[in-house]
């Protein structure tokens, strides 16, 4: 029922869903890959490409406060690179003493922690432009065509499957769980237990889950033998990319190369 | 005698847009036994999961006498043991114990009570010696009936079943039968299997495009197998 947490996908008919899959796959996996090679403190380049896909989302029709919503997504990750703030290198801004632990917060680390935030930030903000506009089926056909590993592009194609299907079994047993979580007006005591008797339950449900999925998984794949699977999975030809479309791609693959190539040699070290 | 669920013009859509339930109104009396009928897709399972406020749509609902309000929610979950379709959602302890000590732990009764309500829910369902087994190896019969144990030791006022007897071989489904016979409690069962109606519940509740189509006399309704045949159900011969 609560599907739309893990499908993003957005039917309408906008230009950029309407481009071919392959050519949106490609060009937002270069836009992740240049957000990964901007150095730090590259200011300049960020504000370009958030500019991009501000552009983008505008032009895709996206509500562009749900798409800013969803990036929040990045915000947990940002903790593991939180230790950078505290790596000491000069010149330090603020000094904290306790006992004889020293907390260095340094200017260094905390731009090196900004800009691992913004370029995370970006990233997420370019998949879910993707995962936004085109359809996941439309996904795997331009992973397919694009010659990622037959097997790699089947993982992703079952995990989608049978996502939805454990989504919808978690919540059949949290419900389970719901109806027998009652009150009884004899007693007078708190409900719902103990912490740890609570977690208790929780792993139980959580090892049931596994049990059930390891037992479906085998029911799938011999239903999949059953039907001639012979680890190969095939699939009907893609047309050919539309040449100018493709045009517009390399132009944009290079211009982001180009960026990469550019803030490296005047702003960080290659 | 008192009423034991009371239904008044209740509607449900699903969030996507869906209507599962129209103007639905049905009253049921402490202590009967009533089948929920109605083919695949007709609101069956919807309906159910309104009775202990797990769904809330727009009418009236009343649950021996209390609405489902925040407040009466944790005491109406108490009265109404609602038994699912598939066993396994119910079961997910490591142990049959655990499983049945679910609902009374969660109370927050003490240990000696809580020991009791379960020799006393597995005494009902003829399981005492499974306490220490694995849910997980359990066959389909037997799940079955350690899911009714895991509500029954919340001492309901009212068992709700969805499909208790689907999957059940033959020997399995006539100790199913045996047992909601010997249960004291206001029953609400939701099946296809129409054999189990006859023999066990003497009123009828059909249900339709999410609406009651018929409601009364179990013989009465089986009576007419144009009718039942228009509402996707039929009688074995």
């Amino acid at each position: 029922m609560h599907l739309h947490i893990i499908d993003h996908y957005q039917k309408m008919k906008s230009p950029i869903h309407r481009l071919d899959g392959r050519v949106k796959l490609v060009f937002i996996v270069s836009v992740i890959l240049s957000c990964t090679l901007l150095p730090t403190n590259a200011w300049p380049a960020y504000i370009l490409l958030f500019s991009v896909m501000v552009a983008l989302i505008l032009l895709s029709d996206l509500n562009i406060a749900y798409v800013m919503k969803r990036s929040l997504l990045v915000l947990p990750f940002l903790l593991t690179a939180l230790p950078l703030i505290f790596r000491a290198s000069e010149p330090s801004i603020i000094t904290y003493t306790v006992d004889k632990i020293t907390i260095t917060i340094s200017q260094g680390g905390l731009i090196r922690f900004t800009s691992l935030g913004i370029k995370s930030w970006l990233s997420v903000i370019a998949a879910i432009l993707l995962a936004s506009t085109t359809s996941f089926t439309e996904l795997l056909l331009a992973m397919r065509s694009l010659k990622t590993p037959r097997l790699l592009v089947a993982v992703f194609g079952l995990m989608w499957r049978y996502l939805f299907l454990m989504f919808e079994e978690v919540e059949r047993l949290m419900r389970a769980r719901l109806s027998r979580s009652g009150r009884d007006l004899s007693s007078p005591r708190r409900l719902g237990g103990s912490l740890m008797w609570r977690a208790g339950v929780t792993g139980g449900m959580a090892g049931s889950l596994f049990v059930r999925s390891l037992e479906r998984s085998e029911r799938v794949y011999n239903s999949m033998l059953a039907r001639g699977y012979d680890g190969e999975i095939r699939s009907l030809e893609e047309p050919p990319i539309q040449s100018g479309v493709l045009l517009w791609l390399i132009i944009a693959v290079a211009g982001l190369f180009l960026l990469v190539i550019v803030t490296n040699l005047l702003m960080g070290s290659l | 005698m008192k009423e034991a669920i009371s239904i008044n013009n209740l509607s449900y859509s699903y969030p996507d847009g869906h209507q599962a339930l129209t103007g639905v109104s049905l009253q049921i009396t402490s202590g009967e036994k009533v089948a929920l009928i109605g083919p695949n897709g007709a609101g069956k399972s919807t309906l159910l999961l309104h009775l202990n406020g797990i769904l809330s749509g727009t009418g009236n609902i009343k649950i021996m006498g209390l609405e489902p309000t925040q407040e009466n929610l944790p005491i109406i979950r108490a009265l109404v043991g609602l038994v699912f379709q598939n066993p396994d959602d119910q079961l997910f302890s490591p142990t049959v114990f655990e499983d049945v000590a679910y609902g009374p732990i969660y109370q927050g009764l003490d240990k000696i009570t809580v020991q009791s309500r379960v020799n006393q829910a597995l005494d009902d369902v003829h399981m005492r010696e499974y306490q220490e087994r694995v849910s997980h190896h359990l066959s389909l019969g037997e799940k079955k009936r350690i899911a009714i144990a895991t509500v029954l030791s919340m001492q309901p006022e009212i068992l709700i079943l969805d499909e208790p007897s689907s999957g059940l071989d033959p020997r399995a489904r006539r100790e199913l039968i045996r047992l909601l016979r010997e249960l004291p409690q206001t029953l609400l069962v939701a099946t296809h299997d129409l054999l189990l109606v006859r023999e066990l519940l003497p009123r009828a509740v059909v249900i339709d495009g999410g609406r009651v189509a018929a409601d009364g006399d179990t013989a009465e309704i089986f009576s007419d197998s144009f009718r039942l045949e228009s509402h996707g159900l039929e009688l074995p011969t």
